[in-house]
């Protein structure tokens, strides 16, 4: 199974600025004029070996949206994000005389996590399905308000795909492209939903804008349980655990620390950080990384966790 | 969970011990609680003497914050030291070092806040 991280920022897009470019380009080339980098060898022996992922690459600053390859003539996706606007156009340049379905689920809809849809081009397509699973009761209300004047030129009803809404509910399994998906309800202003998906004896977890309280023995087990054994957790990890129980509390999003803590508890294989704050650049969120995978090191049990920061383009396999 | 204490003139030291982790981090805090009460009501400094503390987690650390929060509302003060490296590492990454200042030994601590209190500590 490969996922495919299309959108990985948090609350709001954000982009590179031209001083930020700039600032990479200095760093890369006074750390290659001080190793003696003069070939096109060498350069690139340096780019992949010795640079920082935060210097030769960016995080991206598009919101959620995370594709699960499904192996099938269909697609997968969590959430809709502006990250939705690229995946749409993934889907439009592999299409085929096969009609487009897209199988989407939604953790909630805060703007974040519904803002690409407008600009997502299958939409537009006459013959596309897409199937918009969720399980809050104002998935279509939202996505029909925001393309609604005076904020949008294009009226949801003018959209010629075949939309439809599927209402799924918290703890019970679905069957959604190929796999079993369960809902979990999670902490957060009007509840956010984590899904986990299951099949051929795999298991990811989607679980982004989700508060984990710590005040509750049996809501922290609740959240093991979900995660328990998974390959992979996807995980909303947007604050420091000071600003979660302090200045951010009753925000909805979560820490680095617990992240690792409930994947240690829940035997997970790989917990990627997801949900990145805005305000953060490249190099901060990289520090954050070594922070957190130092602090998976100081805190291991019997198995090791692997820990990433998802990327925009980010793709792992599974 | 017991907690070793000891007062030095105006100074509260509370000395917990072995791991605060989400298992036992509500026994810890209602341990905390009546020091907190006296620190507030006497207008006590609270030094948290870590060092017989080998693991701390996030429920734990929350426990440090909910009592800061509690104390530093009524104007008094909770300082940490004599952190193991492990914990002062945890402490670090997950940013507790914004909200708390933290010393090497309870000796630095004292010396900080109240030199009756160190006079009566070396005594």
């Amino acid at each position: 199974m490969l996922v495919r991280f299309w959108g990985t920022r948090g609350s709001l897009p954000v982009a590179l600025t031209s001083a930020d470019i700039r600032h990479k380009v200095m760093t890369a080339l006074s750390l290659a004029i001080a190793k003696g980098v003069n070939s096109p060898d060498k350069l690139k022996s340096f780019i992949d070996n010795d640079l920082d992922f935060s210097i030769s690459h960016t995080y991206g600053g598009q919101s959620p949206c995370v594709e699960i390859e499904t192996g099938r003539a269909e697609y997968l996706v969590c959430d809709m994000g502006s990250g939705a606007r690229v995946f749409g156009g993934h889907i439009m340049s592999a299409r085929n005389s096969v009609p487009i379905v897209v199988n989407v689920l939604m953790s909630h809809v805060h703007w974040d996590h519904i803002m690409g849809f407008p600009f997502f081009a299958p939409a537009y397509v006459p013959g596309a399905r897409i199937r918009i699973f969720g399980c809050h009761d104002v998935i279509e209300k939202a996505l029909r308000l925001q393309q609604s004047a005076p904020c949008f030129p294009v009226e949801f009803s003018r959209l010629a795909a075949t939309i439809e809404f599927i209402r799924i509910e918290a703890g019970q399994v679905a069957d959604i492209a190929g796999f079993k998906v369960t809902p979990k309800r999670q902490r957060h202003t009007g509840d956010s939903y984590g899904y986990r998906f299951e099949r051929d004896g795999k298991a990811i977890v989607y679980s982004t804008d989700s508060e984990h309280k710590l005040e509750n023995p049996a809501e922290t087990e609740g959240f093991v349980e979900f995660f328990r054994n998974a390959d992979l957790v996807i995980f909303d990890a947007m604050y420091s655990l000071v600003e979660a129980v302090s200045v951010k509390e009753d925000w909805g999003h979560s820490s680095n620390i617990v992240g690792v803590e409930l994947a240690q508890l829940a035997n997970v294989k790989h917990l990627c950080m997801f949900h990145h704050e805005p305000a953060f650049n490249d190099e901060r969120i990289q520090s954050v990384l070594n922070e957190t995978i130092r602090f998976e090191q100081l805190t291991r049990g019997d198995r090791p966790l692997r820990v990433t920061a998802a990327y925009d383009g980010m793709e792992l396999e599974v | 969970m017991d907690i070793r204490n000891k007062t030095y003139d105006d100074i509260l030291v509370l000395s917990p011990e072995g791991r605060i982790d989400h298992v036992n981090s509500e026994a810890f805090r209602n341990s905390l609680a009546p020091f907190i009460e006296r620190c507030i009501n006497d207008g006590k400094r609270m030094v948290l003497d870590l060092a017989g503390v080998d693991y701390i987690s996030s429920a734990g650390l929350r426990c440090f914050m909910l009592a800061e929060k509690q104390v530093k509302a009524q104007g008094a003060t909770i300082v940490v030291a004599a952190m193991q490296p492990v914990v002062r590492e945890i402490f670090e990454i997950s940013r507790f070092t914004l909200i708390f200042e933290t010393f090497a030994t309870v000796r630095e601590a004292l010396a900080r806040f109240s030199p009756t209190a160190l006079q009566a500590y070396q005594a």
